[in-house]
């Protein structure tokens, strides 16, 4: 680009810009007329705008305007609104029991609903978002339950939580039994053909007569005699196809001398009761009980 | 920066400078007083005719305003809290409702299916009778006849019309014209009233609206139809069809040689001229060039020039024509709704009366639309009053129980378009000894009951349970079946175990 005297183009007989690009040069045409109406219209609609709504920044505050526009305000009053209209709906929740609303098909869909979007925010970081669960993370749709599947333990369980540390949390715990050496590892070896067995499978028959009086003495007080499990202690079923952490020897030898347990959050604080009514309803639901 | 410098004056006034823009261009080629790109609207006054498609005109006017503004009115008893209005196109509700036909969202097809064959049974009158649509029945020809008429009581006829236009101010002629204006606007305030009664229940509505609590969509609606109806009709007029409407342009694709259509008869007509009393009719046509059949026509056309985009084939300049003609104790009928093929066919002394009901094109548009209203009539009344969705979950895909058996969860969208509550009983084939379960009651059970209320979509949850002895597949596919008295629906689906299961 170069500059160039300011002249008169022959043909057109408009002036240039002075400019040239590789030979080309501008005509300096006028601005259309409506373009620098709008353009005007549009400085006096932002003098407008300054003087009525909050525009300027200050050091410590901001220009307020005439008309007292104010987005935060309006965030907050939306909120109260929002509050007001999901009372209406959860009036319902509030003063049915557990077992009422998952009967009335329109409080259910209801819970069902508020209990999904609860569940995907919350709960299924652990339990997944069908509730299937992982290793480590009980699965919430078959019918195998650690603390009980009723509505009320599963409304319990999520009020308190499991080894949360709430007061009144559900506490189990599983020794570790090689790890604080109250068994040696033959037994601990010994224990695991004797679980293993416990599920049906075939396993090492002299480990598990060796093992039988053991199990009487260390394990049956929770897991009872016959391997069952006991939901009021937290203990899970031995004899059932579904592991915790995993149904491999080597998971149930690990389980046996590390003895883990796993803590789920007590939720009574963070969510209302109305929204611990939704999520018992919509866990129960979905476990086809 | 930018600097926004104002060069649209040029700064030397007198110099000879070249057009800047196309517009200015255009400007400078019309020359003083038309500088427009625009063609400016040439006044049209036309003059009130008396006779026979003059009341044709008036009647379907008066039958085609009575049918806008009843309908809405008309009451029609649903039950429950349904909306008692024969037709009613609910938003709110996202039903619509035609008397005894209620439709849901998703049938809207049926409505596709209306303005189909609302096309063709256009395209066959177009085809059979010209522009019978435009002439006559077209809201823009009815409002613009309204308001043409009003524009009559307050300004007088045609003459009167002109003059006044031509004339200064005066108190005169600013009463005539405030009071035109004014009325004007109030049947487009009344027109605009009428169509947001297609949309609420209309009594409701009319208290709401005067008392100001009616829906803020009820006032736009209105405030946009009346200044729509009122530019439309009142100012813009014959601009309308000519400029705006695609129909005039459609049309000629539907019309043919042998369509009826608003004719000048220039095989009789020509050669026309000036016919002075006692002349002999020997040697020259029956048009006598007193421009009646002009200054009557809404569109401003010449009807002598054939036919033509701009003419709406109202039969205004047949009235016209015949009056003069019987004054000049001629035949009527110089103009006359009459083919091209038939003038054509007299002109070369041919046959005199020649017309053609059953062309290619009649026979087509008619089959099409019978074959349309027939699969509408089809649809209409086979359609079912319940319908049935199943949604397979997909996580988890299947869940093993404790005892080895497995369980496929589904939710169930049961709709129930009929008036009363219906209870289904919900099945499961394909699977032996299949269990269902759902959330809320007490067993499983072979089969469900589900009470959906009316004119209701219910989502159900249901868990399909098989035993281990019932799985002979990982993948297996099922029939859900839901029956009621009213009718019944099948819906095909997959029940998955899993590879490991299925053994």
């Amino acid at each position: 680009m170069s500059e160039h005297e300011r002249e008169t183009d022959a043909i057109s007989g408009v002036e240039t810009t002075g400019h040239e690009w590789d030979g080309i040069r501008e005509l300096d045409n006028p601005l259309p007329r409506w373009w620098l109406w709008v353009f005007w219209a549009c400085v006096v609609f932002a003098i407008g705008y300054w003087v009525a709504f909050p525009a300027w920044p200050g050091v410590n505050s901001y220009t307020q305007g005439l008309l007292g526009s104010s987005d935060r305000r309006d965030v907050a009053s939306a909120l109260v609104e929002l509050d007001k209209v999901r009372g209406a709906g959860a009036a319902g929740l509030k003063n049915a029991s557990l077992q009422q609303i998952e009967q009335d098909p329109e409080l259910q869909a209801y819970a069902l609903t508020l209990g999904q979007s609860v569940f995907g925010d919350n709960c299924a970081t652990c339990h997944g978002a069908g509730g299937a669960g992982a290793k480590g993370y009980p699965n919430l749709r078959d019918d195998i339950w650690l603390w009980g599947g009723t509505l009320d333990d599963i409304a319990f369980t999520l009020k308190h939580g499991i080894r949360s540390g709430e007061p009144e949390a559900r506490i189990s715990m599983m020794p570790a039994f090689g790890r604080d050496k109250m068994l040696t590892p033959v037994q601990v070896q010994d224990m695991t053909e004797y679980v293993v067995a416990l599920s049906g499978r075939p396993a090492d028959r002299p480990a598990v007569d060796r093992s039988r009086q053991l199990y009487a003495d260390q394990c049956a007080s929770c897991h009872g005699v016959d391997g069952k499990g006991d939901q009021a202690q937290g203990a899970p079923n031995l004899t059932d196809g579904e592991w915790l952490y995993g149904s491999d020897r080597g998971a149930i030898n690990g389980q046996i001398h590390n003895g883990r347990g796993g803590v789920m959050p007590a939720w009574g604080g963070r969510f209302s009761p109305e929204t611990i009514k939704a999520l018992a309803v919509y866990i129960h639901a979905n476990s086809g009980q | 920066m930018t600097v926004v410098i104002d060069r649209t004056k040029s700064p030397n006034p007198n110099g000879d400078q070249g057009p800047v823009s196309a517009a200015a261009a255009a400007r400078r080629k019309a020359g003083e007083g038309g500088g427009s790109l625009y063609k400016p609207r040439t006044p049209i006054y036309p003059k009130l005719v008396h006779g026979r498609w003059r009341m044709i005109k008036w009647a379907l006017l008066v039958a085609t305003l009575a049918v806008y503004y009843i309908v809405p009115w008309i009451r029609w008893d649903r039950p429950g809290d349904l909306p008692d209005q024969a037709v009613l196109v609910d938003f709110t509700g996202r039903r619509f409702y035609f008397f005894f036909i209620q439709l849901w969202p998703q049938e809207v097809y049926f409505i596709t299916g209306l303005l189909v064959m609302a096309a063709l049974a256009l395209f066959l009158i177009t085809a059979l009778f010209g522009r019978l649509w435009c002439g006559y029945t077209c809201p823009q020809t009815v409002w613009t006849d309204l308001f043409i008429a009003v524009e009559r009581l307050f300004e007088g006829d045609r003459n009167a019309r002109m003059k006044l236009d031509a004339s200064p101010m005066s108190f005169d002629k600013l009463w005539r014209k405030t009071g035109k204006h004014a009325v004007w606007l109030g049947i487009a305030f009344g027109t605009g009233g009428a169509w947001i009664f297609y949309f609420h229940d209309a009594p409701t509505l009319i208290r709401n609206f005067w008392v100001g609590t009616g829906p803020m969509t009820a006032y736009v609606s209105c405030a946009i139809l009346t200044a729509t109806t009122y530019v439309f009709a009142g100012t813009m007029r014959e601009q309308v069809c000519t400029y705006m409407c695609p129909w005039p342009r459609i049309q000629g694709a539907m019309l043919d040689n042998h369509s009826l259509q608003v004719t000048y008869r220039r095989d009789r007509g020509e050669p026309r001229g000036p016919h002075k009393k006692n002349q002999s009719w020997e040697g020259r046509g029956d048009c006598i060039d007193c421009n009646q059949c002009v200054v009557v026509c809404p569109m401003g056309i010449d009807i002598r020039d054939g036919a033509q985009l701009e003419c709406i084939n109202c039969g205004l300049c047949i009235d016209a024509c015949d009056e003069i003609m019987v004054k000049m104790e001629r035949p009527r009928g110089l103009i006359s709704y009459d083919t091209d093929h038939a003038v054509a066919s007299r002109e070369t002394g041919g046959v005199k009366n020649l017309y053609r009901f059953v062309r290619s094109r009649t026979v087509f548009y008619a089959v099409a639309l019978t074959i349309v209203s027939g699969l509408m009539i089809w649809g209409l009344t086979q359609r079912s009053a319940v319908d049935l969705h199943v949604l397979r979950d997909r996580n988890p895909t299947f869940v093993r129980l404790q005892d080895g058996s497995v369980r496929n969860g589904y939710t169930l969208k049961i709709t129930n378009r009929s008036f009363a509550p219906q209870t289904f009983t919900v099945l499961i084939e394909g699977i032996p000894g299949a269990q269902l379960k759902t959330p809320g009651a007490a067993i499983a059970s072979d089969r469900l009951s589900v009470v959906v209320k009316p004119d209701e979509v219910r989502a159900v949850r249901v868990f399909v349970t098989a035993a281990p002895s019932a799985i002979s597949a990982a993948n297996m596919p099922v029939r859900m079946t839901m029956t009621s008295p009213t009718g019944e629906a099948r819906v095909q689906t997959n029940f998955l175990s899993g590879e490991a299961n299925a053994r």
